[in-house]
């Protein structure tokens, strides 16, 4: 009898693993054709059937055109590496030292500010986009990475982040720090930003990934080809190399690797990070 | 002397705690507090850019720029299509993503693959993703339509070059994309629902439909309440994903709020018309989140 249900769960299972097989076939084959395709002549790209193995590889003259071409993708690579890696830092940076502040010092008006800060999160961007533009132009920031870096460097999200894990640590502990005749930095210091270990990295690859993917920003700030991100490289790339669909591949694929690896490496803090911060949220 | 001691350390939390809060305080004051004010008043005021980008050329315009964009085909276009996409996309991601989440979690062999697999579009850049759709959906020599053509569809829609196929290849991209994230999001609060409670429904004579019915979907419902919160108000400010698939086009067939104000701002310099529209997809935003925040308590069940 036992058997019996234990078989007809196997069946249902395997039929709802091969219907998962084909859902997930939507969003593997599409990267997988895009590789396939950045490997090929110009030629063999829409030869039907697909061949998911070119039988003519022309990679390296395919990858040469995008990395050091008129679209100069080393260029953007080290643009978008720059302003990932110190937005990332200073947001974590501003981030941790905000969520200390709320989560463990009194100070005058903190609920104020604090509600105001939480308020802020319902404003959609496209609000203070214009505004925000004028002040680029008026500091003489427009068309510079500062502004982008300035812009990514506050996130009401990430201080609130680390305010909930921050405020989860007992009391006891910089109490008796505070005996010891700690002040304020060394207890942030030495015994808060230890124990958020877990909270700083989950903050650091969301920001990363979320700064890496970033659009909207260099969109609207950047005019020179030279500042370019990968983001709005291929985008320009895509618009304006027309019909020359491998290289197009190229750039996407140049474009998504850098992540996919980094998301393969920290999949769980990735993946248990944005979980959090969504239950949390 | 007690006293004295009292308010020095007083005195002393307030400098720390502003110290740990000025680097935010200063961006958020100038970069968020400050526009948000300056654009309330640029969407009553007319500004000519020819003349230079100083505050001499800015000039009251009353309620002009409100009753200009209302009667703009394209600003009501773009209303209409951000509604169409909400009310399509939120629902269908959501009920998918649960559907997802709950084969994922218990029905199937493989679980930590389709777990990875399904999130890869969300970690990929729209913008990417959406060049490498564009070619695999491109009208004459894309994959997709050499393949229906080999299954003689003969005239295979154009996707993205048509204008009744590209709106809805626009929002099945963004499910696609988005799916990773509700299926992730569901999969942590399923792992909150109590055991106990399936047992005692087997105990019952509960079949997996009935279960799922009676007990999933109640036990998720702050996680679904979050999600449709979340997901309303990024479907009300998508613009990425119009960008880089069709910019707006072809003629007005995709085009949204955001990219309406985009465009409005930076391709005709119109600052004021493009707050004014910033301003009453604010409007909506707030609505809609102060609506469903009352409405919690009827949706969502608390053990």
């Amino acid at each position: 009898m036992k058997s019996k249900v234990v078989s007809k769960n196997n069946v249902f299972k395997v039929i709802f693993t091969l219907i998962l097989f084909i859902v997930v076939a939507t969003t593997v084959l599409p990267f997988l054709w895009m590789i396939s395709a950045s490997l090929k002549f110009e030629t063999d790209v829409f030869s039907y059937p697909i061949k998911w193995i070119p039988d003519k590889i022309n990679a390296i003259s395919n990858y040469k055109e995008v990395w050091s071409g008129s679209y100069n993708f080393a260029l953007f690579y080290w643009n978008t590496i720059k302003i990932t890696v110190i937005a990332t830092i200073l947001q974590v940076t501003f981030s941790a030292m905000a969520g200390y502040a709320f989560a463990k010092v009194e100070f005058k008006f903190k609920n104020s500010i604090f509600i105001c800060l939480i308020g802020a999160m319902m404003i959609p961007d496209q609000v203070i986009l214009v505004p925000r533009f004028l002040l680029s132009r008026w500091f003489g920031l427009y068309d510079t990475h500062a502004i982008i870096i300035i812009l990514l460097s506050f996130s009401v999200y990430g201080m609130f982040l680390m305010r909930q894990s921050m405020i989860t640590i007992p009391d006891a502990l910089s109490e008796s720090a505070k005996l010891d005749g700690a002040n304020h930095f060394i207890i942030f210091t030495r015994i808060i930003l230890p124990i958020s270990k877990p909270v700083i990295a989950t903050l650091a690859i969301l920001k990363f990934v979320w700064t890496w993917n970033d659009y909207q920003h260099p969109l609207i700030f950047l005019k020179s080809r030279n500042l370019y991100t990968i983001q709005l490289g291929i985008r320009q790339f895509a618009s304006e190399s027309g019909t020359f669909y491998s290289l197009q591949m190229a750039a996407a694929v140049c474009a998504i690797i850098p992540l996919l690896i980094v998301f393969l490496l920290g999949q769980n803090y990735i993946l248990e990070g944005m979980a959090a911060g969504a239950v949390k949220g | 002397m007690k006293e004295k001691r009292v308010s020095t350390t007083k005195g002393n939390e307030n400098l720390v705690g502003y110290t740990f809060l000025a680097p935010i305080l200063i961006v958020f004051t100038v970069f968020t507090a400050f526009p948000v004010v300056f654009s309330f008043i640029l969407s009553f005021t007319k500004w000519d850019f020819m003349q230079g980008i100083t505050l001499n050329s800015m000039e009251f315009a009353g309620m002009k720029n409100f009753t200009e964009i209302m009667k703009d085909p394209w600003f009501i276009e773009s209303m209409k299509h951000t509604f169409v996409y909400t009310i399509i996309t939120v629902p269908v991601g959501i009920a998918l993503g649960l559907l997802l989440a709950v084969l994922i979690n218990k029905y199937v062999f493989f679980p930590g693959l389709f777990k990875v697999t399904i999130f890869l579009p969300y970690i990929s850049s729209a913008v990417a993703s959406a060049v490498v759709w564009s070619v695999i959906l491109h009208p004459s020599y894309g994959p997709v339509n050499m393949f229906l053509q080999s299954i003689g569809v003969a005239n295979p829609p154009k996707w993205f070059a048509d204008v009744n196929y590209a709106f809805p290849a626009v929002i099945a991209f963004s499910i696609w994309q988005q799916i990773g994230y509700i299926v992730l999001v569901y999969m942590s609060g399923l792992k909150g629902i109590a055991q106990e409670l399936y047992e005692a429904a087997e105990i019952d004579g509960c079949g997996e439909i009935k279960k799922f019915f009676v007990i999933t979907i109640p036990m998720v419902s702050p996680t679904t309440f979050f999600l449709l919160i979340m997901q309303m108000i990024n479907s009300f400010k998508v613009f990425d994903v119009v960008s880089a698939l069709t910019d707006g086009g072809p003629g007005t067939s995709t085009t949204v709020i955001a990219y309406y104000i985009y465009r409005a701002a930076f391709k005709y310099y119109e600052m004021g018309k493009a707050s004014a529209a910033a301003w009453v997809m604010f409007i909506f935003i707030f609505a809609i989140t102060i609506y469903q925040w009352n409405q919690q308590k009827k949706f969502t069940t608390y053990s």
